[in-house]
């Protein structure tokens, strides 16, 4: 079942458009990752489904209702966003009291939990937190509010290792006990690739993937082999990447080409990640040659 | 996790492995879920999947309130089976290499004896 519903949404800021006819679902109790490059659109769409943007045209729907200024839909979402700023005068322990308020599932025992674990100061002023500390009060609360819709934009920044592999293993494990729809908006794919279950992909205000997580893995592979070999196995397959070195070659194929020879041939599976940036960098190629691009990127642009 | 084959599947042959080298006996208690889940750090939804793959094999039953066990007859079943995708899983590319190394299938057994003599 959809519990969040873009139709047709677009967002203009004077001539750019950040989110541009977009229409995507997120299903009850999923955890979906929402990626793209920066400025992709992503953080656009999540204002939009939180009630905090208005969309230039098209519908959003949350809950089946429009998320503005609906006190009763924004108390089920919570939305932990990288820029998020607190008033002068909190040390960590408001922002968490805050949160305790506006969160009818909260769980304080869970969140003191992971002050603990996160080791956050809870008496030290919001703003001479660490970039760190910081990122852990938004992921601290974002678990802890336990709301039926909960999205992560880019929640790491500043955390190390450690504390986002902590991230993870409290999400699985009380997504497990509390099933919720979860967005998590990361650059980290590898690191989310086995958390997710369902993946959209927006670049350029548009959307160039939407499937799941286990549709994706067996959608496409990376040949090499000695090039005729190689060119034998993946024609009439779309090639979404390709490198040459001598008679050597190397393609990420989409759909897997059955029944033909690989003898010679090495055919391996494809992260997540490898086939999220080779189809971006495939549509901004794209866009570039067609002249359709709105000026951002150059269709090479590292993925970051 | 990170071979090809879609993960729920990886997850259900562990549990086939575990049956068969007599670590998960039969009647006794499979991991759940949301242990799976939190062991290889995977959506529950995955793990699910891998449970209920083996459910509907025959390899695993719910006992209500309880959680999923192992069936009487589940491993001879499982050796079954594999013993049928034999041929097919390490046979089949054996033979394929020897012949990129130009061996027969004769120095191939001459090979398997003397390596078993070794033993």
């Amino acid at each position: 079942m959809s519990v969040v519903s873009l139709r047709g949404v677009t967002k203009r800021y004077g001539d750019t458009r950040a989110v541009d006819d977009v229409s995507f679902d997120l299903h009850e109790n999923r955890i979906h990752g929402l990626l793209g490059r920066n400025g992709a659109g992503k953080s656009t769409a999540m204002r939009m489904l939180t009630g905090q943007e208005v969309p230039t045209s098209g519908q959003v729907r949350v809950f089946g209702e429009n998320p503005y200024e609906n006190a009763d839909v924004l108390s089920r979402v919570c939305f932990i966003k990288e820029s998020q700023r607190y008033p002068d005068i909190f040390v960590a322990r408001h922002a968490l009291e805050a949160a305790a308020m506006v969160f009818p599932n909260w769980d304080q025992d869970f969140a003191d939990r992971l002050v603990e674990e996160f080791r956050l100061p809870l008496k030290s002023r919001v703003r001479k937190l660490s970039r760190g500390q910081l990122s852990s009060v938004g992921v601290i609360i974002g678990l802890a509010a336990r709301a039926p819709v909960t999205l992560f934009d880019e929640p790491y920044l500043g955390l190390d290792a450690v504390a986002r592999q902590a991230f993870y293993d409290h999400l699985i494990a009380d997504y497990a006990e509390h099933p919720r729809t979860i967005v998590l908006s990361t650059h980290l794919i590898d690191e989310v690739a086995d958390i997710i279950e369902h993946v959209t992909v927006i670049d350029r205000g548009r959307i160039v993937m939407d499937d799941s997580s286990e549709n994706l893995r067996s959608q496409a592979v990376t040949v090499s082999g000695p090039t005729k070999a190689v060119e034998q196995f993946s024609d009439g397959h779309e090639v979404l990447h390709r490198e040459d070195l001598g008679g050597f070659t190397r393609v990420l194929v989409s759909g897997v080409p059955t029944g033909r020879d690989t003898a010679s041939l090495q055919v391996e599976p494809v992260s997540l990640q490898q086939l999220v940036v080779r189809t971006t960098q495939f549509h901004d190629a794209a866009l570039a040659g067609s002249g359709n691009g709105n000026g951002k990127g150059n269709g090479k642009g590292a993925w970051s | 996790m990170d071979d090809a084959r879609p993960l729920f599947q990886q997850i259900a042959e562990q549990i086939e492995d575990s049956i068969i080298d007599g670590s998960l006996p039969e009647e006794s208690r499979a991991p759940s879920t949301n242990e799976l889940a939190a062991f290889h750090r995977i959506n529950p939804a995955t793990a699910a999947n891998g449970i209920n793959q083996l459910v509907a094999d025959g390899l695993l039953y719910k006992k209500r309130g309880v959680g999923m066990f192992v069936p009487a007859g589940a491993r001879e079943k499982l050796v079954e089976r594999r013993q049928e995708a034999f041929g097919r899983s390490y046979i089949a590319p054996l033979l394929a290499e020897a012949r990129r190394l130009e061996m027969d299938a004769e120095d191939v057994k001459k090979m398997i004896d003397a390596w078993r003599d070794d033993q």
